[in-house]
């Protein structure tokens, strides 16, 4: 089993939902990461806000804001056991990031040295 | 409450659990005091305690305090599935598995029977270190240590609140009930020298009762014939007390105040409890508070049908307080001489000794056999054994009276 991070980019701005459509949606991320942890693929993972800031030119400057901008911007991640790069992108598949437009990025975490 | 919230935190971490409740509590005291009690007081309290264990899961998700390798409990520690995790834990249904479950939990065949029942009634039900001693003729200090051996079994094997499946139920059904019978006699004969009767424990004790058979998992025979027994005893607890707050014996009850809608209740739960093959104690305790409710005077109860239950009940479980009880259906039947002389010999168990009712029975046989003094001298021994301020002053008018 190797470890493979999701990167979630991009997506429509969810602050204009309602209460239950919102509701509606955190309930399918529970479901999609239910059942990852039910079968023992789940590492963890976490939303991230929109606000941050960037640190360019070996630390000395700093703006403040990520660099990337809209369907760019990484939105959260995710983290999973797989047995392969294909299995790890077949979980993707599920992520109800898709319900409002983000694209997924998976990757293996790869041992140093 | 804390079911729920040991089941988030495990059950190694029921301090933990115990804290969010005295804080919701707390919380709740110093803002109703202000804006008075929230239209849903329950659901007030569920939310404050929630987003306490929101808190709490927050502040140790990186440490080894909770244990998330459980599938369930590890999607606490994301913010994209925290709050639909925890709003799951809260839901009705539920709080009533995990309370149910909790009870199995501290039923363990592991714990001993008499730390299995301490602890539901401390940590479930909200029971003080002092109305337990009482209703276990044991001293404070004796339940203090049994709840600490078994908050430490708890932390060591992890144990999870859940309910049994079928090839267990029944042995383990056994101590919830014992525990829910104990409540129950709490709140019929309370410890609290304010109150002689408090009816939040005797509903609490029917609400856990009705909610094990409202349980297909849990509607055993035996639990029907305690749901029997409890109403029964309940349908007596108006005519118990005086409007002074003083006690009734029995014989002198008003039997038209007793509440029949709880006589017939109970009739249809002991019919219930008939069907299958176990006969329990309950049973037999059922019977014979049947006996008594449907007895339109004292003197015409059919003491006959009441003793062969107690024969019964003692051949099951030998019990000081059940041959205790034997003994004053002996004296209805043969006389207070034959009753006395089995009395005593009762007399030299330990436990016995030193409960006041076994006193003040030998006291009442001694009066109807014309001997005051040798009354006069039990029921002073008695009155030192009771804590409840009812049943003192019950007791000392009974010995103003013999000496007058």
């Amino acid at each position: 089993m190797n470890e493979y991070l999701m990167i979630i980019r991009g997506g429509e701005d969810l602050s204009d939902k309602s209460p239950e459509e919102m509701q509606e949606h955190m309930n399918h991320w529970q479901q999609w990461m239910g059942g990852l942890a039910q079968n023992g693929k789940l590492v963890g993972g976490q939303p991230l806000q929109r606000e941050g800031k960037s640190l360019t030119e070996r630390g000395t400057k700093v703006t403040d804001r990520p660099l990337a901008e809209g369907k760019e911007m990484v939105g959260g991640y995710i983290m999973v056991r797989a047995n392969s790069l294909d299995e790890a992108t077949d979980l993707a598949k599920g992520c109800p990031g898709f319900e409002h437009d983000c694209t997924i990025e998976v990757r293996e975490i790869a041992p140093m040295g | 409450m804390v079911s729920v919230l040991i089941k988030i935190f495990g059950s190694e971490n029921i301090e933990l659990a115990e804290d969010v409740v005295q804080d919701a509590l707390l919380r709740a005291m110093e803002v109703w005091k202000f804006r008075g009690i929230p239209d849903n007081p329950r659901a007030w309290l569920y939310r404050v305690a929630k987003n306490k264990a929101i808190d709490i899961i927050r502040k140790n998700k990186h440490n080894q305090t909770i244990d998330f390798s459980d599938p369930e409990r590890q999607l606490l520690t994301s913010e994209y599935t925290l709050t639909p995790t925890m709003n799951g834990y809260w839901e009705e249904a539920q709080i009533q598995d995990d309370f149910l479950g909790m009870m199995y939990a501290c039923c363990h065949p592991k714990i001993s029977k008499e730390n299995q029942v301490t602890f539901i009634l401390k940590s479930l039900c909200g029971f003080s270190t002092k109305e337990i001693a009482k209703s276990f003729l044991t001293s404070e200090e004796t339940i203090s240590k049994r709840l600490y051996r078994t908050k430490e079994y708890f932390r060591n094997q992890k144990i999870s609140p859940k309910i049994p499946s079928s090839e267990h139920i029944g042995p383990r059904t056994q101590t919830v009930l014992s525990a829910i019978y104990l409540m129950f006699n709490e709140g019929y004969n309370s410890t609290h020298s304010e109150e002689l009767i408090r009816n939040d424990l005797i509903a609490q004790s029917m609400h856990l009762c009705r909610s094990m058979l409202n349980h297909k998992k849990t509607q055993l025979p035996e639990v029907y014939a305690l749901m029997a027994l409890i109403c029964f005893h309940a349908s007596r607890v108006q005519s118990r007390l005086t409007p002074e707050g003083k006690l009734i014996r029995l014989a002198d009850q008003d039997r038209t105040q007793w509440n029949k809608d709880l006589i017939t209740a109970g009739t249809q739960y002991l019919y219930k409890a008939g069907f299958g093959d176990s006969f329990s104690t309950y049973h037999c305790e059922a019977t014979i508070s049947y006996q008594h409710c449907i007895a339109k005077t004292y003197e015409s109860t059919n003491w006959q049908i009441i003793l062969y239950y107690y024969d019964l009940l003692l051949s099951i479980e030998d019990d000081p307080v059940v041959a205790l009880n034997r003994c004053l259906v002996i004296s209805k039947l043969h006389g207070p001489k034959k009753a006395l002389k089995e009395l005593k010999l009762l007399g030299k168990d330990p436990v016995l000794n030193k409960y006041y009712l076994y006193h003040s029975c030998v006291a009442s046989l001694y009066e109807e056999l014309g001997k005051k003094e040798e009354a006069i001298s039990y029921l002073e021994i008695a009155v030192q054994l009771t804590q409840s301020k009812q049943e003192q002053t019950f007791i000392f008018e009974k010995i103003e009276k013999l000496k007058s």
